[in-house]
């Protein structure tokens, strides 16, 4: 699937109000579709006003997540990820 | 013999449920202190709140449910549901407030399936109140590792080359399935259509149901 934008969740664990599940931190997965701007929850959360920022619909296959754990590798978890939590990436290696 | 303990069993023959009296929790407290405070202060007024409450249990699963029987008959609909579902909910008529939504469409390939994992984020403008199992920490932390293990606890068994996926609801959007329409409902009116989504369906740890044998 060459066509993908792959982008790697950021391994953070900062303190606060974070919407970007601790499970996703530090995976890879590709833009499923881009929705947005949302004003940005980690500031609204504290009466700021929020940033307005791209929300990423990503979809991460289960092995990535998973690895050996997964029931059934290709099966997939999207989850919705604010921008500033993703860097670029390449396509994770096969299992 | 069930029957014969009358002492300790209800008429239906099950043990008596001990009553669910116990002090009001620290949190109870704070919304019956809250809410007593801004009547008190007239920021609003019980009549308000009561149609409040009332507004919210009027919306039940039968408003999904006839998102979903349109989008099975009317094809110009199922395409603008799957491009902006917010629109074409509130075109049709669904009050669905600043709510955003995503309609995810099951297949014989793909099933869909609805968690959220940091609080239990629901798009009660068009199903209601969830059920207290999509707020279990169970349901939450489990649907994303064993998907296909909840399903089998929910009665769905998935062939391996049915892809699953599930959609963590964790920030803005709202998410309703699109089931699978059942075989042998070609010539059903939308009405009819419409006793068959359950809300699980719509969740996706259902599936429509079939029709009635």
């Amino acid at each position: 699937m060459t066509d993908r934008t792959y982008m790697r969740v950021r391994h953070d664990m900062p303190p606060g109000h974070v919407r970007t599940p601790a499970y996703l931190r530090g995976k890879i997965g590709w833009v499923e579709r881009t929705l947005g701007p949302f004003p940005n929850p980690e500031q609204l959360a504290y009466r700021q006003a929020g940033q307005p920022l791209p929300l990423m619909r990503l979809r991460f296959t289960m092995a990535e997540v998973w690895g050996d754990a997964a029931d059934i590798p290709q099966d997939t978890i999207d989850a919705e990820i604010y921008s500033h939590w993703l860097e670029p990436a390449d396509a994770p290696h096969a299992p | 013999m069930p029957h014969d303990h009358h002492d300790h069993l209800s008429p239906s023959g099950h043990p008596y449920r001990p009553d669910d009296d116990h002090p009001l929790t620290y949190w109870q407290q704070m919304e019956i202190a809250v809410r007593e405070l801004l009547i008190e202060k007239g920021v609003t007024t019980a009549q308000a709140i009561n149609a409040q409450i009332d507004a919210m249990d009027a919306r039940t699963p039968a408003n999904g449910a006839a998102v979903v029987a349109r989008a099975w008959t009317d094809n110009a609909f199922r395409a603008a549901l799957l491009d902006d579902a917010s629109t074409a909910t509130r075109e049709m008529g669904f009050d669905i407030g600043p709510m955003r939504l995503i309609a995810l469409e099951n297949t014989a390939d793909v099933h869909n399936i609805v968690v959220c994992t940091l609080c239990s984020c629901y798009p009660r403008n068009l199903l209601g109140l969830p059920p207290d199992w999509y707020k279990s920490r169970a349901y939450r932390s489990r649907t994303v590792k064993e998907p296909r293990k909840i399903l089998a606890e929910f009665g769905v068994t998935l062939p391996e080359n049915t892809t699953v996926r599930v959609h963590d609801s964790t920030a803005d959007m709202r998410y309703i399935v699109i089931p699978h329409r059942p075989a042998g409902t070609d010539d059903w009116t939308t009405d009819a259509l419409c006793a068959l989504v359950t809300r699980d369906s719509m969740i996706g740890t259902g599936l429509a149901k079939l029709p009635s044998a």
